[in-house]
């Protein structure tokens, strides 16, 4: 991986909205007084969420002041972590496991759905700027291989035909339902099965 | 104590001492990168791996404290084998651009891999490539070289005070820069180029300047500010090429500002290298023979009560002494003065005027009340330890203004007169808390010396000091902070007015010829008064002279220096004035002969062997209280001081004319948040 450059389109100010920072200030209360800037990597997290998955430089200057530290401290936890966009994502932020479960059972078949629909390249937006794609290490669902992960939720037992569904629904700017696409809940076993006793190569 | 054995020699060391200063202590040098004595233990180089007894593993000494009976190997094959991995790589990643690195041949990893360093390299791979950082005008960085010991980064977060280099990205992909690549805002990140151990950041005005070996290096004092810093000046030929820092735990540490720094290319323009004349407001070259007759007639003329002389902020003790000589022995004119302004200075005691709790005594401090001073622009290296102090032991820190970014937090008082008198009425919170605290300290600037009520404010608040038991054997908690280097040193010598009327003498026009000896920041009304400016740059006090005499600069000629604490300090001489001009006490020494008479010293010696005995002769010791009730209610507002261009020498340097033009861009645009 190599360094993340942040953005060149900025916006000018970044503030968070009132839920945001009664939940800033619950987190703050987390750390003994005089070391409020141990939150920071918290609240670059909620910053993120607010801006549709990234960080632009005026939310870690606000953050920065709002913890009195300075721009650089928080600008190296930023640019340290993955997982912090400093990019636009779009509001749709797509990350699909290839690690090895995922990709035995196909998952580099989405990624093709995603280059078809989305974007030719990762990390880039797609052409209505909603929605951006990208390969993730193991996300832990292989028991629901394969998977992709949109925002929050997760997108279980997927084939080609409902991933592109889903696609197609997010470009569309509607929330599909997430969960696993062949009825199973969590990962409980398919066809109501409880033990293993009928099955003979079990 | 605790008893170790480094490679087989038995020594006791005390607790909580690590691995590398126990080696140290038995006489063995660990190789080392991140670790720096000043500064927080990173242990993120590994070159300091030793071996351990009973351990499978070798150890990164510079992080582990040692314990009783551990037995340390460090010049083992095991050791070694470590080592020299541990280097491959550091290699692997540095590009061996040696030939074209201005670190070369003062380079902690060319050294190194002297003794460690492989012939060959085995690595294949594409060497990194990092972009330049910009860091303003002072480090040029070339990061390719950087092997993240991030000495730099904790500097500025530690020492500086002002957190803006930083890490960012993880592991190979690891920079070293500054938010977004602006400008260090601190009077201290020159510092950083001393502490890359590599060519990573170097210095910008000295770039591909000379190479060290081919520099002559000269001890000296610095005379930027009254602190007093040791310095090193690297001389090639006549011309200063580099100043760096000297240790002196007790004055500068290690440490010494940008100003200190970067001024010396100052000493190259702007000089004067013949005597002038002006005539009809043009100046003509003239030679030092006829200067002398156009002086010695003036001298002839004029009655010795119209005869004044100002002292500059530069100039070294010798220089003073001579021109006292001067004005006493044959001139015989009283109105010799070293300050600048009417500023209160107490002459009786020496503990009147100096900073008496001395450099090393902040670090102790619990309690620190500004007045009248920014010591941040005024006294860099000393605001710098009031730093350490706060977060030693975390000092409660009170000015009585708002004096924006100290480096450390303090809590602003009223800035009136008024809020001293309470103090010393004891009727301030702040009484209570002196009179709590152990060690506290009260920081006269000059900007609180002259006031109206200074001397009331001076003599109350040392009355009260002296009273709580705060001024005694042990501790004394008055201090004044003046700016000039000069200053203390023209104290000891008593180049004060004794009827503290001369300044307002000169402004009344009522002297006829007047001396400046390198002084060049007081300015008046000039109508028929014939000016003598003796000095080495064309600047001011140059600009109003009628005859102008060349001397030499600070480093051009052996002189004392006494800092604020009272320290006498030696600048010996690294360069040799330009031209005809003359070291300062030649020319006072030939206009002594111009009377006729015999010259004031026979030579060098003779002038230094009389101000040392003036100087001791001279006992400060009086006692007596001078406090009166005579309080004016004033305002007290520290004057901003012009920090990159506060003497003849730094603004006659370009690089700090650039630093000046880049902080006051920045504060027009407002680019900080």
């Amino acid at each position: 991986m190599s360094i993340k450059k942040v953005s060149k389109d900025q916006p000018d100010k970044f503030k968070f909205n009132n839920q945001n920072l009664n939940l800033a200030n619950k987190i703050i209360l987390n750390y003994p007084s005089g070391k409020k800037k141990s939150a920071v990597m918290a609240l670059l997290y909620i910053a993120q969420k607010q801006n549709d998955n990234w960080i632009p430089l005026a939310a870690m200057k606000y953050i920065a002041k709002f913890l009195d530290i300075s721009y650089i401290n928080v600008y190296e936890v930023a640019t340290f972590y993955s997982m912090y966009n400093l990019k636009p994502v779009g509001k749709y932020y797509v990350q699909i496991c290839t690690t090895t479960p995922c990709m035995i059972r196909g998952a580099y078949k989405l990624v093709d759905i995603c280059k078809k629909n989305i974007s030719e390249k990762e990390n880039e937006l797609s052409s209505n700027k909603n929605c951006s794609w990208t390969e993730v290490e193991c996300l832990g669902a292989c028991i629901s291989a394969p998977m992709a992960q949109i925002n929050d939720d997760y997108y279980e037992d997927l084939n080609m035909k409902q991933f592109e569904n889903i696609i197609k629904d997010i470009l569309k700017d509607k929330k599909p339902k997430p969960g696993s696409y062949r009825g199973r809940l969590n990962s409980e076993p398919e066809k109501n099965r409880k033990t293993l006793l009928e099955n003979k190569n079990a | 104590m605790l008893k170790v054995k480094v490679n087989d020699i038995d020594i006791e060391v005390e607790e909580g001492l690590t691995i590398l200063q126990a080696c140290e202590i038995a006489g063995f040098e660990i190789p080392r990168f991140c670790y720096h004595e000043k500064l927080s233990i990173a242990g993120n180089c590994r070159m300091c791996l030793v071996e351990i007894e009973k351990s499978k593993k070798p150890v990164a000494s510079c992080a582990m404290q040692v314990t009783e009976g551990m037995n340390i190997k460090t010049n083992t094959s095991f050791v070694e084998k470590a080592r020299k991995g541990v280097m491959e790589f550091l290699l692997a990643n540095h590009p061996l651009d040696c030939p074209v690195c201005d670190q070369g041949g003062e380079c902690d990893l060319q050294d190194q891999s002297m003794f460690y360093g492989i012939d060959k390299s085995r690595y294949k791979e594409n060497k990194r490539f990092v972009p330049e950082k910009y860091m303003g005008p002072l480090i040029k960085t070339q990061m390719t070289r950087c092997i993240h010991c991030t000495r730099c980064v904790r500097f500025v977060r530690e020492v500086a005070g002002v957190p803006e280099i930083g890490a960012i990205g993880r592991g190979e992909d690891m920079q070293i820069t500054t938010y977004l690549e602006k400008a260090m805002e601190s009077e201290l990140s020159a510092n950083v180029i001393d502490l890359c151990p590599v060519g990573a950041l170097t210095s910008k005005p000295y770039v591909f300047e000379a190479r060290p070996w081919e520099l002559k290096k000269t001890e000296s004092i610095d005379v930027m500010d009254a602190v007093g810093s040791n310095i090193r000046v690297d001389t090639y030929g006549w011309e200063v090429k580099r100043i760096l820092p000297k240790i002196n735990e007790e004055i500068n540490e290690e440490w010494i500002s940008d100003k200190t720094r970067y001024s010396c290319d100052g000493l190259k323009y702007q000089r004067l290298d013949t005597p002038y004349v002006k005539k009809e407001n043009k100046f003509k070259k003239v030679s030092w023979l006829e200067a002398f007759e156009i002086l010695k007639n003036k001298m002839n003329l004029t009655n010795p009560e119209k005869i004044a002389g100002l002292t500059g902020d530069l100039t070294n003790m010798e220089t003073l002494f001579a021109s006292k000589e001067l004005f006493s022995k044959i001139l015989k004119s009283k109105d010799l003065e070293s300050r600048e302004k009417n500023i209160y200075i107490n002459l009786s005691n020496r503990k009147n005027y100096l900073f008496n709790s001395e450099i090393k005594g902040i670090e102790k401090s619990d309690l620190i009340l500004l007045i009248g001073t920014n010591p941040r622009h005024e006294a860099t290296m000393l605001n710098a330890r009031i730093r350490k102090s706060f977060l030693k032991n975390n000092t409660e820190i009170f000015s009585l203004e708002d004096l924006g970014d100290l480096t450390y937090p303090y809590k602003i008082l009223t800035n009136t007169t008024e809020e001293v008198k309470k103090i010393i009425e004891n009727n301030s919170e702040i009484s209570n808390k002196v009179k709590n605290a152990k060690y506290p300290m009260v920081i006269f600037g000059e900007t609180a010396l002259n006031l109206s009520s200074s001397k009331y404010m001076f003599e109350g608040l040392k009355k009260f000091l002296t009273k709580n038991n705060k001024i005694n054997e042990e501790w004394n908690a008055i201090n004044v902070l003046p700016l000039n280097a000069s200053a203390i040193g023209s104290y000891d010598l008593d180049i004060v007015c004794k009827t503290n009327d001369t300044l307002e003498k000169i402004k009344n026009n009522f002297f006829e010829l007047i001396f400046l000896f390198g002084q060049d920041n007081f300015s008046f009304n000039k109508k028929n008064e014939f000016i003598v400016y003796i000095g080495s740059h064309g600047d001011k006090g140059a600009e109003m002279a009628d005859l102008v005499l060349p001397g030499a600069a600070f480093t051009e000629q052996d002189g004392s220096f006494t800092n604020l604490e009272g320290k006498l300090q030696r600048a010996f001489k690294a360069s040799y004035p330009p031209g005809e001009a003359k070291e300062d006490w030649v020319i006072i020494n030939e206009i002594s002969k111009l009377t006729g008479k015999e010259s004031l010293f026979k030579d060098k010696n003779e002038l230094s062997n009389a101000m040392n005995s003036y100087i001791s002769s001279n006992k400060k010791n009086d006692n007596s209280n001078l406090f009166k009730e005579d309080f004016i209610k004033e305002k007290i507002s520290t004057l901003p001081i012009d920090y990159y261009h506060s003497n003849v020498i730094a603004r006659s340097s370009k690089t700090m004319n650039e630093c000046r033009s880049i902080r006051t861009r920045l504060k027009k645009t407002g680019t900080e948040g």
